[in-house]
């Protein structure tokens, strides 16, 4: 149980994905500016994350090593990545279309989403069980969703402030970004 | 355009300084923060992108008239998933400290958008020669980037330049610049003075093939309109 409450913690605070990994820069720079669209990517995320562990871990532990085949690691979990965001892609299309119609334009993005394929080889290199992969998939995207969220509350305010014109947009978000993850440093002293 | 040597040359060029991937077309930001708390590991990382990028775009464009339009995609991954395994077993048997430093990042070069976004906007549309040209050009402006951002980070945040100790700064090193704060920060102020020195903004640069399945979608103006 312990063991759980530090994945938890570490997973979703004090080693986010974003702020002190630095995987899925890109949808958090491209989408993370308005509420709506950073949620749902949040959350689509999160998604293919738990989905694409809970696939990852039997294929690794019970095909693949077996077989002496561990080195193919990185082409089948990008294969099952690649799936299933083709899978929600579809999915959402007949079943939600009006989150598909938000959605729709980020969801092929989070192929190349490296939390996601990142947090699948982290449960391999960590050696957990398939329990605590999968809390560790739903944290990692719960801590993914929550900087995207709170980013663009803050993207929101940057906009009505006067900021130096080489500063505008990308430089502006990254020294953003910056502060927040000191902030996030904070949480470090949390669990020892 | 297509007679003797200058294109080519073009194709390296303009990767190194004009469409340098990292610094004016923004891509591949993952990489780029995360191992530059050295300049060693960002030139290690640097040339092990680039060996992927040179080994994909050969292939890809190679085989482009032979993939589906359709299935492209999977296939670009598995070209690139291949030559990731590959430069990782060649950096475990031959220079394993380097592979030590990067490793989960090593892994993740397969969904670095520079790899996929050349194979999609450049190699699955021209020659071998003028892809292989083009994958050197964006794998040394890359490098330069990473080795630049690794340099400021390890000379400021720990007083040392490829394990040299520099005088002053090595007894009051400024922490911040290794831990991640630091690598945002100094990103975000590269890009802003690369934006200062050319003077305009770069994504309004970025030539456009529609948005689906474009490694840049997220970041440019015309995806707005598309969302909506």
């Amino acid at each position: 149980m312990k063991a759980i409450a530090a994945i938890i913690l570490s997973a979703m605070l004090t080693d986010n994905f974003v702020l002190s990994k630095f995987m899925g820069i890109c949808p958090f720079l491209g989408v993370s500016k308005k509420l709506d669209s950073a949620s749902g990517m949040g959350i689509a995320v999160t998604f293919v994350m738990i989905c694409a562990t809970a696939v990852t871990y039997p294929i690794h532990h019970f095909v693949l090593v077996p077989n002496g085949l561990a080195y193919l690691d990185t082409v089948v979990f990008i294969l099952v990545i690649a799936l299933f965001v083709q899978l929600v892609e579809t999915a959402l299309k007949k079943l939600v279309p009006p989150l598909y119609k938000s959605l729709g334009v980020y969801l092929p993005l989070i192929t190349t989403n490296c939390a996601v394929l990142g947090v699948t080889v982290l449960n391999i290199d960590n050696n957990y069980t398939f329990v605590q992969s999968i809390v560790n998939a739903l944290f990692a995207g719960l801590g993914f969703l929550l900087v995207l969220v709170i980013f663009s509350g803050i993207r929101k305010k940057m906009e009505y402030a006067d900021i130096p014109e080489t500063f505008k947009g990308v430089p502006a978000t990254l020294i953003a970004a910056s502060i927040v993850s000191v902030s996030f440093m904070g949480f470090s002293g949390l669990f020892s | 355009m297509e007679n003797n040597k200058t294109p080519l040359v073009k194709e390296i060029t303009k990767g190194i300084i004009k469409e340098n991937p990292t610094l004016v077309m923004l891509l591949g930001m993952c990489p780029t923060l995360a191992v530059t708390t050295q300049a060693a590991n960002g030139i290690g990382m640097g040339l092990a992108t680039t060996f992927v990028l040179l080994g994909s775009n050969i292939v890809v464009s190679a085989l482009r008239k032979v993939i589906p339009d359709k299935v492209r995609i999977p296939a670009f991954i598995v070209i690139i998933a291949s030559f990731v395994t590959l430069i990782g077993f060649l950096l475990e048997g031959f220079v394993p400290a380097l592979y030590e430093s990067l490793g989960i990042y090593l892994t993740l070069i397969t969904v670095n958008c520079i790899i996929f976004g050349r194979a999609e906007m450049f190699a699955s549309k021209n020659g071998v020669i003028a892809s292989a040209c083009d994958a050197i050009g964006m794998g040394i402006g890359f490098t330069l980037a990473l080795f630049l951002m690794g340099s400021i980070r390890e000379i400021i945040g720990a007083g040392q330049w490829f394990g040299m100790n520099i005088p002053v700064l090595h007894e009051n090193p400024m922490l911040i610049f290794i831990m991640p704060a630091g690598g945002f920060f100094t990103l975000g102020i590269i890009i802003a003075m690369v934006n200062k020195i050319a003077n305009r903004k770069p994504p309004r640069e970025i030539k456009c093939n529609g948005c689906e399945n474009c490694a840049m979608s997220g970041k440019c103006e015309k995806m707005e309109v598309t969302a909506e």
